[in-house]
């Protein structure tokens, strides 16, 4: 069972400054959660493309209630790798993010292209993707509802980053373009998560008859 | 940022500010006239390539998008 998700953004920066933003973006005053950032890989192919592998160590922020499900000994960062290419001739970025930590526990999977917005090309607009699973018996619904919040609301903080950075590149103050917008997701992330967790007591009720080791 | 060797933060900084000026000045530009921070990236891979064996970060073998070939419209 997958949680499927698609979204389109849009910054108010010319693809040049968001491509070198992407790589200043860490760290931001909404990426606390995000500890460490090291390249692993990077070449200009023949055809003058840049492929890159980022390694990101972020908190593994997971809900109290899955915590007595869980084996104890599960590490408290998760490991996620981004691959990425700038293709500078078609203009575009095109990523691929998923967790190389914890992927029994949750899997989630993100691909994003990011280029000129078609309406005004002095904005880039990023097309996003993302795939949420979970294996774990009896929670996985739980568990996917909740990861799919906690995605929505990682992308709240990825645009508010990005703004942020942009903006002190440009030497201005943050935009509040996505004051709006931001409130309304915290809402729908709300809705969800509690959504989530009246499943998830649901679910645990019935888990607890049947023992599931991990 | 922080390096995930605790000791290569200074050597990832060096290469970070080298890689973002030629990427900003020259790679985005057309300009290809090749990638003036290898040397840098070297020391700093020498750095972090360690720190990843010595906490078991399971990058082995993983594919360059990998998981991207399953996914529709790939």
């Amino acid at each position: 069972m997958v949680k499927y998700f698609l979204g389109l953004s849009v910054l108010k920066s010319s693809w040049d400054q968001v491509f070198v933003a992407f790589w200043q973006r860490y760290p931001n005053p909404y990426s606390k959660h995000v500890l460490t950032e090291d390249i692993l890989f990077r070449e200009v192919t023949p055809d003058n493309r840049l492929i890159s592998r980022r390694l990101l160590t972020k908190t593994n922020r997971v809900p109290r209630w899955t915590e007595k499900y869980l084996p104890s000994n599960m590490g408290r960062s998760a490991y996620v790798i981004e691959d990425s290419i700038v293709d500078p001739q078609s203009r575009t970025l095109t990523t691929f993010t998923w967790n190389i930590s914890h992927a029994r526990y949750m899997a989630v999977e993100e691909r994003c292209v990011y280029g000129v917005n078609p309406d005004n090309n002095s904005w880039t607009e990023i097309k996003r993707e993302a795939w949420i699973s979970s294996n774990l018996f009896g929670l996985s619904r739980a568990l996917q509802e909740f990861g799919l919040a906690r995605f929505k609301s990682s992308v709240t903080k990825t645009m508010k980053g990005f703004e942020f950075i942009l903006a002190k590149m440009q030497g201005g103050t943050p935009s509040r373009t996505l004051a709006e917008t931001a409130k309304e997701a915290t809402d729908k992330v709300k809705e969800t998560a509690l959504a989530a967790t009246e499943k998830a007591k649901d679910l645990a009720c019935h888990a607890q008859k049947k023992q599931q080791y991990v | 940022m922080n390096s995930v060797g605790e000791g290569c933060t200074e050597l990832k900084r060096e290469y970070d500010q080298c890689f973002n000026r030629w990427f900003a000045e020259k790679f985005l530009k057309g300009d290809r006239s090749g990638d003036p921070c290898i040397e840098m990236f070297k020391s700093y891979q020498q750095c972090v390539q360690k720190a990843i064996k010595d906490k078991d970060i399971p990058i082995e073998g993983v594919e360059f998008m990998g998981p991207n070939k399953e996914k529709p419209g790939s």
